[in-house]
């Protein structure tokens, strides 16, 4: 029989204002799904003193006013939450398309991903761009997706010297995660090409491209195509 | 309205108020002053909203003019600031005529100092804030610290006014702390009792590389039993995570909103302001203090914070 969210749930006190769920031990489908569940139930129905959320894969940072809240009475509160997650309704996820141009100075590792598989260039840009991926949570930085998905045969620890500028649009590997640099920022992951979209848009209403739960594919464009996307 | 104009803006000098709460899930983590109690403080000086925009120098302040006048405090660390050559008191409301110079100069003390303005600073807020984001490049004045030649908006007076200080009390109890305090981090037993009383026992020294995003320590390395391989978890500000390295990092109010390496503690709230007072080079300790006593202090701070004694005439 499966188990029930509540018999999985874990609390843990992450500092004197925040406090951590962790479902299960394990980045599964069904800890991802009651991620999205509370985090939607949450946004449904605030829960007075709880400033932040920091979703991730398998668990949620809740972050609260110690002057309102103690970690025990919250904790309660979110028993009860997640008590009722089974029946929260998440909304069907999206498909997006990422236009990904792959290798020379876009993606800088993309010989070397290659060469630690035995693979050439052009096999490891069929692969990646094969998968669809999922967002499993925004974390990091603003916009950036972790993405779950990564072919087996991709799976490709970091650079030993995290590089000290990643440059913003960089598509990358580290370990079975894939995901997108929306900013420039110092960063570890093996870079395999770049797009030229804007990741995260501080002038539009929807803020990240990206959101929880979108299934996304990358589809290789040439460094021509890049640069017309680049301007528009 | 009123301006102010940067003639130098100092080493790093942002517009900052006390952040945006709540975007965690887009990994928008809520930045604001490095030492929000400065900021309070002086706004309150000013008789402004204490959550009311102003500038957070860092190590060298800048130099500014003021066409239409203006009232200021400066509050945090003392960077010797002088207005037309003649020295200034900080953590006092004064008045500046069109025409004056405002010059702050370098620390004496801790690493930031601030300067509110009757009105606050109007920039166009981001997600609720005015606060600027400087790794993102978001929020404040077009996203980045400011340059010579910058101009700023000072915005309308809302509050009465009455010229007042803090008092010695207060001033003593809100002093930046080397020895931070914290409370066990969620992963502290995943290193050994050793590990954990090197730890405590140690002295760690701010390095240059630490930001707003973090500070980095040197210091003795510890090392978390299993490795420290975990699922990347959301983080909270003040944690202090322990690096491939060994060595801490204590995430900031930039900070990055998930990570992957083991917290072995976090500071505490009440110390947080402390955090934006060290200076790279500076040598800290670490105290580890239980679930109620870290409650108690901050509600102490806070009480102390909104109370009759905090500034006299």
């Amino acid at each position: 029989m499966l188990k029930s969210a509540a018999d999985t749930t874990r609390f843990q006190r992450a500092s004197d204002q925040s406090l951590l769920i962790y479902f299960g031990q394990q980045i599964t489908l069904d800890a991802h799904d009651r991620v999205r569940k509370l985090l939607r139930l949450l946004e449904m129905e605030p829960i007075a003193g709880v400033r932040n959320l920091h979703p991730a894969y398998h668990s949620v940072l809740v972050k609260f006013d110690p002057l309102q809240r103690h970690h025990d009475e919250l904790e309660d509160i979110l028993r009860r939450y997640i008590g009722r997650i089974e029946n929260v309704s998440l909304p069907e996820p999206r498909d997006v398309e990422v236009p990904v141009c792959y290798g020379g100075e876009y993606g800088p590792d993309l010989n070397d991903v290659g060469a630690i598989h035995g693979m050439s260039p052009e096999q490891v840009i069929a692969l990646h761009s094969s998968s669809i991926y999922l967002v499993y949570f925004l974390g990091f930085v603003p916009g950036f997706a972790y993405l779950g998905g990564l072919p087996e045969a991709l799976v490709t620890p970091r650079l030993a010297t995290p590089r000290r500028r990643v440059p913003a649009g960089s598509v990358g590997i580290a370990g079975n995660q894939s995901g997108v640099y929306p900013v420039a920022t110092p960063g570890g992951w093996r870079l395999l090409g770049r797009t030229p979209i804007a990741i995260f848009r501080p002038d539009r209403d929807e803020l990240s491209l990206l959101s929880i739960g979108d299934r996304v594919r990358f589809t290789p464009i040439s460094p021509a195509q890049f640069a017309s996307l680049e301007r528009a | 309205m009123s301006e102010i104009q940067v003639q130098s803006p100092g080493l790093l000098t942002t517009v900052q108020d006390l952040g945006r709460e709540g975007f965690g899930p887009l990994g928008v983590s809520p930045s604001g002053a490095a030492d929000p109690i400065s900021l309070r403080l002086g706004n309150r000086l000013v008789g402004n909203p204490q959550g009311s925009a102003a500038l957070e120098m860092t190590l060298l302040g800048g130099t500014f003019s003021f066409p239409q006048g203006a009232i200021l405090a400066l509050t945090g660390s003392d960077f010797g600031p002088t207005l037309d050559g003649a020295p200034l008191d900080q953590f006092t409301a004064v008045e500046v005529t069109p025409g004056q110079t405002l010059r702050v100069g370098s620390t004496r003390s801790g690493a930031r100092c601030y300067l509110c303005v009757r009105g606050g600073i109007i920039v166009k807020p981001f997600l609720g804030s005015a606060s600027t984001h400087l790794l993102s490049g978001l929020g404040g004045y077009h996203g980045r610290a400011l340059r010579k030649g910058d101009t700023l908006q000072i915005g309308p007076a809302v509050n009465s006014f009455q010229k007042k200080t803090i008092t010695a009390r207060a001033s003593e109890q809100l002093t930046p702390r080397k020895v931070l305090r914290v409370t066990p981090g969620p992963q502290s037993d995943w290193f050994s009792k050793s590990s954990l009383q090197a730890f405590y026992a140690g002295t760690y020294r701010v390095t240059e590389e630490s930001n707003r995003m973090g500070l980095r320590l040197e210091g003795k390395p510890v090392v978390p039993e299993s490795g420290g391989e975990m699922i990347t978890e959301g983080v909270s500000i003040g944690a202090v995570q322990i690096t491939a390295g060994g060595l801490p990092i204590i995430l900031f109010v930039e900070q990055q909103t998930t990570g992957g390496y083991a917290k072995i503690a976090n500071v505490i709230s009440a110390d947080l302001h402390s955090l934006g007072q060290l200076r790279p080079r500076d040598e800290i300790r670490f105290e580890q203090v239980d679930w109620e006593t870290a409650r108690a202090l901050f509600r102490e701070q806070e009480k102390l914070l909104a109370s009759e004694d905090l500034l006299s005439e």
